[in-house]
């Protein structure tokens, strides 16, 4: 990697200061992407700020929904009694990601922000109808992902807290790709009293994306039957070496169906 | 006395001896060490795969931070610095030979693959040897790349040297008698497969460290190396013009080769090379990118196969044509892996009487392509017992006793095959059995009605192997165009208080020798395992030897080690004899003691030690003092290691993905030194043939671009890819070596891919699937049964 500056304030008001003191700064959470990009050579940035120093790292149950730090590690979430009680499926797909390093380094934060294409957290984010809070505002899931590797955020917009509506029931069912165990396609469904939520990552050319007819049909009957007819569009999803369009869309039916419990 | 013996010796499953420093992380590798004065190199690599250089400037690298020397193809050249030589090559069908372009150490004039180094900057840390290369700027006039090699004979010439892109065109066996087997049978089986490319995949990435003393000229080069000696002897006399003596080669901890480390590759030789020009030492490390650009690959085969059947569904004839792959340049063993290593075993464990190949070895812009655990014969194995499993059900026989009638029968050795081989000694129906017996043959359909019922598709499968390892007779290997003798050394030291030091040429880069050869000591000499330690990887103190590859540590080095022990008891029977005052020829040695039989007189193999060293009273006018030997053992034939395998899979038609859920290995080694190691190497191969019949596979696009370069596209196999693996074994002991032993490196991933893709292919018959080819991917594997459900319904 480039030599970098790094630095490691205590408070997002503090890392604010200090990447606005750099000419192109880069947040550093837990570095799962970051680092490796930097190691590559790949990217070059003025200066690191760790936010890791900046007290967010907390889960707290705030009624109807679970409020998460940002900057908590996917283990922390995997094996969060408030989390597993309250909405397991999110514990169980922290529990999923990469392996042990990965999840006592990765975060929640970290994961959102960047929002590759087939990471886990974004189709949780989507489908619990989350809340993104920032150091300058909330967003709706609905509003935060904008495409692949892109976001709502704005320049130096830090993200502080992620807020996940308990749903009545909720699932989260991926097939890895073979080679990276990334998400291939992975599907988290989500049931609150107005409708069921369905969130597909890993095989969309856009990122994340919910499914409006696999919605409809659980919506009407929360059951896997409900989705046999359905015919899934292969547009605009990814093409690479390990899945074409149409074997991922018929992934996408596939682990939907193992979703619904 | 007795007791100790045992649990130490032969046969024993004792602990690896040299887990624990590799287990606590205290393993010395190349990259470990580090030299007073050592500066980085970093090699600038070719980003297209087939290009002539028009210009390169280094201009601004040379004045970068920290950068000590940067240099291209042409210090090279004016140096006149040789490159990397092929150590193996063979006749044409055309009369001609092997077609030999050289390698430069850095290019010169032209690129031939992506990672291809065209230039070498060293500078004081990694770092800034990667910023300097930055600054150069090579200009390509790039050409059309070679990528296809089925078709490369169309391509853009790659060398000067090989028209059509063809390296050799290379044929064994009769072709007329095979011709007339397959126009007069009563059945012809065909079938087109490919052998997947892999990556090896060694866990530490290559590495170099050379340096160079000024006072006495002489360089010491450190590195990831299966063969430091081969190594050296390359070095020293075809690329520097140096003496032997000049140059000492250490192959410290390495971390597993599976064949990618046996070659002489540029950057050890340039390392040594810039060493001397710069006065410092010079290391190299390879990430893991660069392992996957430049290690040479694997496989990378089609074979067309006619299997001719009489009425009686016995094989008359078999035919196979081949074109393989052999990448960019001509590496050391690239040659014979597709063709000795590979034609040669086609007679598998079958009787037949007709046997034709030619094969077509191809220039492509790819990386080498040069041996991979198995090298050649798995290539072999995979095509025929993916044929003889087609056969049987074309023929509507249970594929295990089409195999049997066709089988090799026991009394039938030593059986002379068609394409060279004369197998010393095997029995193939006692595997065949137990293997099926260990998986519950007879009741799998059962099995099959019961996953049936859960909605899964479940098949059977087996392949039945052979291979020949133990590499080999040196004039064998001469006559079939080999440029090296394939002996094994070992010299044994005996010390003064009887402890034992063993230098073999072998090498150990996981294989266990330090346990296993301190066995074969512990065992002969009676004396416990603890007292015997193995030395090897440094040339410097290491007899000359050949290294470590094709199974042959055991069956070639260790039996060079049994008689070097063997001369040892010689002389200390004599030394005994003298102590004894008894005549040699009354002197009996068991249990670690000389004894005069048929009395009490005897001495223990310390005091035998003791006074070799300290000879007061001693023979000295009839016999030297000291105890220390050297053997050289040349093998009288190959061994020829074989068995049955049987994998259980069941597939999901929903998704694709094949679970191996069952499988059965039954080997024939041989006598076994350590049973839990061979177990160990059976795990490992059969991982590796899992990998390859489902997982792996390296893909290049129509650029040349790898575009697997990493793991996150290179599918290796993880644990949860894996059955518990039942393991079992016959024996028919080796007839040509003291210890009987036969070779088991390489069994497991020879055997295991057409088991494998045999039993997909079963477990998919219901829906009509007769073909599937390697890597079995859940997306190959959910498109083979859309394809055969949209056929059923048209």
């Amino acid at each position: 990697m480039y030599s970098t500056k790094y630095i490691k304030p205590n408070s997002t008001s503090e890392a604010l200061e200090a990447i606005k003191s750099m000419g192109e700064g880069k947040f550093l959470a837990g570095g799962m992407t970051l680092i490796p990009t930097l190691k590559q050579r790949l990217a070059s940035p003025d200066g690191l700020v760790d936010i890791s120093g900046c007290d967010l790292d907390s889960i707290s149950d705030e009624g109807d929904a679970i409020k998460i730090g940002a900057m908590t590690k996917h283990a922390s979430v995997a094996e969060s009694d408030l989390v597993k009680k309250a909405i397991p499926a999110l514990a169980k797909l922290a529990d999923g990601i990469g392996d042990r390093q990965v999840r006592n380094r990765g975060t929640l934060g970290g994961s959102v922000a960047n929002n590759d294409p087939s990471a886990c957290y974004p189709s949780a984010v989507l489908a619990l109808k989350a809340i993104v809070h920032t150091n300058t505002r909330s967003i709706e899931a609905d509003e935060f992902f904008t495409g692949m590797f892109e976001t709502a955020l704005e320049e130096n917009e830090i993200i502080e807290a992620i807020s996940f509506s308990k749903p009545t029931k909720a699932n989260y069912v991926k097939f890895p790709n073979p080679a990276s165990r990334y998400a291939m396609v992975g599907v988290f469904v989500a049931q609150f009293n107005d409708g069921v939520r369905v969130a597909v990552t890993g095989a969309g050319e856009g990122g994340v994306f919910r499914h409006a007819e696999m919605e409809a049909a659980l919506s009407s009957n929360y059951n896997a039957d409900a989705l046999s007819a359905l015919e899934i569009s292969s547009e605009g999803l990814i093409s690479d070496l390990h899945a074409s369009p149409e074997y991922r869309a018929n992934l996408i039916k596939e682990m939907t169906k193992r979703a619904v419990v | 006395m007795n007791e100790v013996t045992k649990i130490d010796g032969i046969g024993s499953s004792v602990r690896r001896t040299e887990d624990k420093k590799f287990l606590t992380g205290k393993g010395r590798y190349t990259d470990d060490i580090n030299r007073p004065g050592q500066v980085q190199a970093y090699f600038l690599r070719s980003d297209v795969a087939h290009a002539e250089i028009k210009s390169i400037d280094t201009k601004a690298a040379q004045s970068a931070p920290g950068v000590v020397g940067v240099f291209t193809g042409s210090d090279i050249a004016a140096d006149k610095v040789g490159g990397p030589i092929c150590g193996w090559v063979v006749p044409c069908r055309d009369g001609s030979s092997t077609k030999e372009p050289p390698h430069p150490l850095l290019a010169q004039g032209k690129v031939r693959f992506v990672g291809d180094a065209v230039a070498v900057v060293v500078a004081e840390t990694m770092e800034q040897a990667k910023s300097a290369a930055e600054l150069i700027d090579v200009d390509y006039n790039e050409l059309t790349p070679v990528v296809d090699f089925v078709n490369a004979d169309e391509g853009a010439q790659i060398h000067e040297e090989v028209p059509n892109n063809c390296y050799f065109d290379w044929e064994l066996g009769d072709e007329s008698a095979t011709n007339k087997a397959i126009e007069s049978a009563a059945k012809v089986v065909k079938l087109s497969v490919r052998n997947n490319r892999l990556v090896p995949n060694a866990m530490e990435p290559r590495s170099a460290l050379a340096e160079y003393d000024s006072l006495d000229e002489s360089y010491t080069l450190h590195t990831t190396s299966q063969n430091p000696h081969l190594t050296r002897l390359v070095l020293a006399a075809f690329m520097f013009a140096i003496p032997e003596s000049k140059l000492r080669v250490i192959a410290p901890d390495v971390g597993g080769g599976f064949g990618s480390k046996i070659y002489v590759y540029i950057e050890e030789a340039v390392c040594v090379w810039a060493s001397k020009k710069i006065g410092r030492p010079v290391k190299w490390t390879a990430d893991r990118t660069q392992a996957f650009l430049t290690d040479c690959h694997g496989r990378d085969h089609v074979n067309d196969v006619q299997l001719a059947l009489d009425d009686n569904n016995k094989i008359i004839g078999l035919r196979v044509d081949t074109v393989c792959n052999l990448g960019a340049y001509l590496s050391a063993f690239s040659v014979v892996v597709p063709t000795i290593l590979h034609g040669t075993l086609l007679s598998g464990q079958y009787d037949i009487p007709a046997i034709y190949t030619n094969v077509k070895g191809m220039a492509t812009n790819t990386v080498n392509v040069d041996a991979y655990r198995g090298a050649g014969r798995p290539e072999a194995t995979y095509l025929l017992e993916r044929t003889m499993e087609t056969a049987a059900k074309e023929v509507g026989m249970d594929p295990a006793e089409f195999r049997r009638i066709n089988f090799i029968p026991k009394d039938a050795f030593p059986y002379q095959t068609q394409v060279a081989l004369q197998y010393d000694i095997g029995d193939y129906e006692p595997h065949l059995d137990k293997a099926m017996e260990m998986i519950d043959y007879s009741n799998f359909e059962k099995r099959r009605a019961e996953a049936a019922k859960r909605g899964m598709y479940r098949g059977i499968g087996m392949s039945s192997y052979i291979e020949a390892c133990g590499l080999a007779p040196s004039a064998v290997v001469g006559a079939l165009g080999g440029r090296v003798g394939q002996w094994e050394s070992a010299s044994v030291r005996v010390n003064p208080t009887g402890t034992i030091s063993v230098f073999t040429g072998s090498h150990s880069h996981g294989q266990g020798h330090a346990t296993t050869f301190a066995q074969i000591v512990a065992d002969k000499l009676g004396i416990p395992m603890e007292n015997v330690e193995v030395v090897h990887g440094d040339t410097d103190k290491t007899p000359f030897g050949m290294g470590s590859y094709g199974s042959r540590s055991l069956a070639s080095g260790g039996s060079a080690i049994s008689k070097a022990v063997d001369k040892i008891i010689n002389k200390s029977k004599k030394i005994a004899a003298h102590l004894l005052e008894a005549s040699e020829d009354d002197i009996d040695f068991k249990d670690g003691k000389f004894v005069v039989g048929g009395t009490d007189k005897e001495k223990a193999f310390g005091e035998i030690a003791l006074a070799a060293y300290v000879p007061h009273n001693y023979p000295l006018e009839t016999l030297e003092p000291g105890l220390e030997e050297n053997a050289f053992y040349d093998p009288t034939n190959f061994v020829f290691p074989s068995g049955t395998h049987i994998a259980e899979v069941e597939i999901d038609p929903a998704t694709g993905v094949v679970e191996v859920v069952d499988w059965a290995a039954c080997d024939d080694f041989g006598n076994l030194v350590n049973p839990m190691i061979v177990e160990g190497q059976v795990h490992g191969g059969i991982a590796q043939g899992i990998g390859q019949a489902l997982l792996e596979d390296a893909h290049y696009d129509e650029n040349g671009q790898l575009l697997t370069a990493s793991y996150m596209d290179y599918c290796m196999p993880r644990a949860d890819d894996l059955p518990s693996f039942k393991v079992g074994y016959t024996n028919t002991p080796c007839t040509h070596n003291d210890l009987g032993v036969k070779g088991c490196g390489e069994a497991g991933a020879i055997a295991s891919p057409p088991a494998l893709i045999n039993a997909v292919i079963d477990a998919l018959s219901p829906l009509g699937v007769t073909d599937m080819s390697m890597p079995a991917t859940p997306q190959k594997v959910w498109k083979a049964i859309q394809e055969s459900q949209s056929v059923a319904a048209e």
